[in-house]
């Protein structure tokens, strides 16, 4: 009998006052799609490190294909055929895709030509790429592309694949599932890292699942439901949000024929947008990375000045050449949608942090000092209402785990009793859990009579919470139509065809 | 062996131990040094950092020294803190040293307990001039503020030697490139007579206090540090970065302007073209071993001023180069550079596996 490709046995890994990984133990087979479930914090992604070389396990031994296996850097992963797809990318932004993947793989593999391999990988996995883009100009999808060829180049025996799919649309991810089923048939493993149960269920063999650092259960997907494999990641029943009718009111945001250039030299040109949204309801924009919601979110927040003052009309207020402050006096709140470095100052404390966006609506400073004992006591009701796990206040935003810092983010800006939320992918890489609490908070705040506009990639998301929905592609927005009305295969057709999914939480 | 480890969060004793490190690691190198010069270590040492306190000369020295040090660099860090490089602080010198001056030569022989605020009005506002170019330069074509302000350093002192050479020329003074002597109530009132040590010292200790104030307590401070650490977030919370900017070139620049006035009307008593002897430069050391923390530049700047006022005696004494001052400050920048990375990072001794395990916890 052959060996299983992979053998974790008895891995544990401690940090200061953390027990990351505790004695994991499980295989993959050659040919195998292997799923590692698990919420953030569970320590899959400490686990994954491990295994790729960049951290190295306290006790416990690994073997591959029978030979055992320790590689002390990624360079040694590599030379026995494990490649990594980061869910952080690691690429510099002012090179290009090609300089880029060819300071990351092994140095032989640069000889020759390529650039023609590049392409050649990107078409036959139906990876979009143009090897001569500068990266700093690319959405994060087409960063994640790179990030993917760059790992499939070398074509390694066991490739790992932390969250991919969580910046693709739904037609590329089924193609990446095509790429990784054909992968697989040609006898590589997989070792796939999400909390996306839907996908997992479509397209993994096997299932470890993790919480806190143990092993909690293994499965094949196929056999459960999204649900129960949700409450094993989570060890809880999982609830999901209850929308309940609730009147619709007057318009409080709305954009007439709202186009801007683009700053970046590939971007893309909100042209002529017109959306209304009104009281109570919750309006999602569908649609692929890159195709301007970057733009759109910073012309809504005021990062970027409309052309016209009546652009934008905020609660009936012509506010397309106010910034971002005059704009959040006139009732608007906003979530960015990259949490560390534009939602918060990573190396700044969660009271400052709170302070950030709070200034006007919050009232927070007085003949120009801010009232900090205020400031305060604004960041303890967040932690506290929104249930964000931290030591307290005095912390760095940058050592909150994603789920908890989004929390925080929708905390700040919900608690400021906003009349408009402007939220874009206030989900992105949170765990189950903590989107379904936002997601609550959403509809919750909906029914208090905000009118809330989110641009989510996540159908699922949109399909769960929005009252109506229209999809943006390249610049433009199509009329908003209600979600009853509506199929996610009919969104996917006007995103750009895509495959029927259902929602982890409609089932069971 | 020894292992550098990354730590989870920055490490806020050691951001504050590690200056202090700096200066250990500082007087252990000058030591060593001494010894290859064939001088005897401590006593060179005790020259440099002791000597110079035990009299009253020397500690009122110590505070001219310390004044245009601690007044440049109190502005330049409120900048240095928004991540706006004001490197121009030795040409905003010289020229609030021209901008001062050239009110007290206007109105010779006359003055009056006017003279002396007008004169440092006037270099403030000269030095915020000449910091205003690369405000706008950055401001209006993004050009980068670094090289602009350096090189404007160079422009600057040729100006001041230009018009000592021309037409702020002592009339009297044959020929020589110096500016009359002031009347005496254009120059500073002293702290202590039969001393040089001046008010100027004063309004560095209030300039300390200000920033100080600035930078914990008041919006702009806030909108600053946000700016530092994360451009885009201080985008989103609708900070204008053209308005820091300007606000932080005009501070460090009037500081510097100030710090300029001072220097010609105290200790020097009139325009020379030697008026800028390096505080500008200095000055960054300064704000950089202080932390960016206006207490923190207070303690730097009177430890800087004792390597100049040591440096003196040492070369005296001892007969060493004059560049020992240089070589002191040199040590400084150089160990806080180098020990900086523990702020960051632990030092791990072995690869040694932990025997007891901690407590289950939620991982990160």
């Amino acid at each position: 009998m052959t060996p299983p490709l992979l053998e974790i046995d008895g891995i544990s890994k401690s940090f200061p006052a953390v027990l990351a990984n505790d004695d994991i133990r499980f295989s993959v087979a050659s040919g195998e799609i292997h799923a590692i479930l698990g919420e953030n914090g569970a320590g899959k992604s400490t686990l994954v490190k491990m295994i790729y070389g960049l951290m190295k396990p306290d006790t416990g031994s690994m073997r591959l294909a029978g030979q055992l296996y320790s590689p002390a850097r990624p360079s040694e992963a590599r030379a026995r055929g494990v490649g990594m797809v980061f869910q952080h990318f690691s690429l510099f932004e002012a090179m290009t895709v090609l300089e880029n993947i060819a300071i990351g793989i092994n140095p032989e593999l640069t000889k020759g030509d390529l650039r023609g391999r590049i392409v050649e990988v990107s078409t036959a996995y139906g990876l979009k790429l143009d090897p001569a883009r500068i990266v700093g100009t690319l959405s994060v999808g087409e960063r994640q592309r790179v990030e993917i060829v760059r790992c499939l180049l070398q074509s390694p025996r066991l490739i790992i694949m932390d969250e991919p799919t969580s910046v693709l649309t739904p037609k590329e991810a089924n193609v990446l599932f095509e790429t990784l089923r054909c992968l697989a048939s040609e006898g590589s493993s997989i070792l796939y890292i999400s909390h996306k149960l839907e996908e997992i269920r479509a397209l993994c063999d096997h299932a470890t699942v993790l919480r806190g650092g143990r092993v909690v259960g293994r499965c094949v997907p196929r056999k459960e439901t999204a649900r129960g494999l949700a409450e094993m990641m989570m060890g809880a029943a999982l609830l999901p949000p209850q929308r309940e009718a609730h009147p619709i009111g007057e318009i409080r945001l709305q954009l007439r024929s709202l186009s801007i250039a683009s700053e970046e030299p590939f971007g893309v040109n909100l042209d002529a947008i017109d959306l209304d949204v009104r009281s109570g309801e919750i309006v999602g924009i569908a649609g692929v990375a890159g195709n301007g919601q970057t733009e759109l979110m910073s012309a809504l927040i005021g990062e970027r000045l409309a052309e016209h003052a009546e652009a934008i009309l905020i609660n009936g207020v012509e506010a397309g050449l106010k910034g971002p402050n005059p704009r959040r006096a006139l009732g608007t709140c906003f979530v960015p949608e990259e949490r560390l470095g534009h939602g918060t100052a990573p190396d700044m404390s969660l009271t400052e942090n709170a302070t950030l966006s709070a200034i006007v609506r919050k009232s927070l400073t007085a003949r120009g000092f801010i009232k900090t004992p205020v400031a305060a006591a604004f960041a303890d009701e967040i932690i506290a209402d929104y249930n964000v796990k931290t030591g307290g206040r005095d912390h760095l935003a940058r050592s909150l785990s994603g789920g908890n810092l989004q929390k925080f983010i929708m905390g700040r800006e919900i608690l400021q009793a906003p009349s408009v939320l402007i939220a874009s992918q206030p989900t992105w890489g949170v765990d189950a859990g903590a989107a379904a609490s936002i997601h609550k908070a959403l509809l919750r705040l909906a029914k208090s009579g905000t009118a809330i506009l989110v641009i989510s990639q996540d159908l699922e998301e949109l399909f769960a919470i929005a009252t109506r929905i229209c999809v943006i592609a390249n610049g433009r927005i199509t009329e908003p139509k209600p979600v009853e009305t509506l199929t996610i295969d009919a969104i996917g057709m006007a995103m750009g065809g895509q495959a029927p999914r259902r929602l982890a939480y409609a089932e069971a | 062996m020894l292992r550098l480890e990354p730590r989870r969060e920055p490490s806020k004793t050691m951001f504050y131990l590690t200056p202090l490190l700096a200066v250990i690691l500082t007087l252990l190198a000058g030591a060593v040094l001494f010894a290859a010069l064939g001088k005897p270590s401590l006593y060179g040492l005790q020259l440099i950092f002791i000597e110079p306190l035990q009299s009253a000369r020397g500690l009122a020295e110590l505070t001219v020294k310390a004044t245009p040090l601690i007044l440049i660099a109190v502005g330049l860090a409120i900048g240095f803190r928004g991540g706006i490089w004001n490197i121009g602080a030795e040409g905003q010198f010289a020229l609030g040293a021209v901008g001062g001056s050239s009110v007290a030569l206007a109105v010779y022989p006359d003055g009056g307990p006017w003279l002396v605020p007008l004169m440092c009005c006037a270099g403030i506002v000269s030095g915020m001039v000449w910091a205003a170019i690369p405000a706008l330069l950055k401001t209006s074509f993004n050009a980068n503020e670094i090289l602009v302000s350096l090189m404007l350093t160079y422009v600057a002192i040729l100006l001041l030697g230009m018009l000592v050479y021309g037409p702020l020329r002592d009339p009297e003074g044959l020929n020589f490139p110096e500016s009359r002597l002031f009347q005496t109530s254009a120059t500073l009132p002293l702290l202590w007579e039969g001393t040089r040590a001046h008010i100027g010292f004063l309004v560095a200790l209030f300039a300390v206090a200000l920033a100080w104030v600035l930078l914990q307590w008041h919006l702009v401070g806030f909108a600053i540090k946000v700016l530092g650490q994360a451009p885009r977030a201080a985008r989103f919370a609708g900070f204008s970065a053209n308005r820091l900017v300007w606000i932080c070139f005009l501070i460090s620049g009037g500081c510097a302007g100030l710090a300029g006035t001072f220097e010609a009307a105290g200790p020097v008593g009139q325009l020379v073209p030697a008026i800028p002897v390096g505080y500008g430069f200095t000055a960054i050391i300064v704000a950089f071993l202080g932390r960016l923390h206006p207490l923190g530049i207070l303690i730097a700047g009177l430890l800087l001023a004792l390597t100049y006022i040591g440096g003196e005696t040492a070369q005296i004494t001892m007969t060493v180069p004059s560049a020992i001052t240089s070589v002191f400050q040199g040590f400084f920048l150089f160990f806080l550079l180098a020990v900086d990375v523990l702020v960051t990072h632990r030092i791990r001794f072995a690869s040694s596996r932990r025997a007891a395990r901690p407590v289950l916890q939620p991982a990160e």
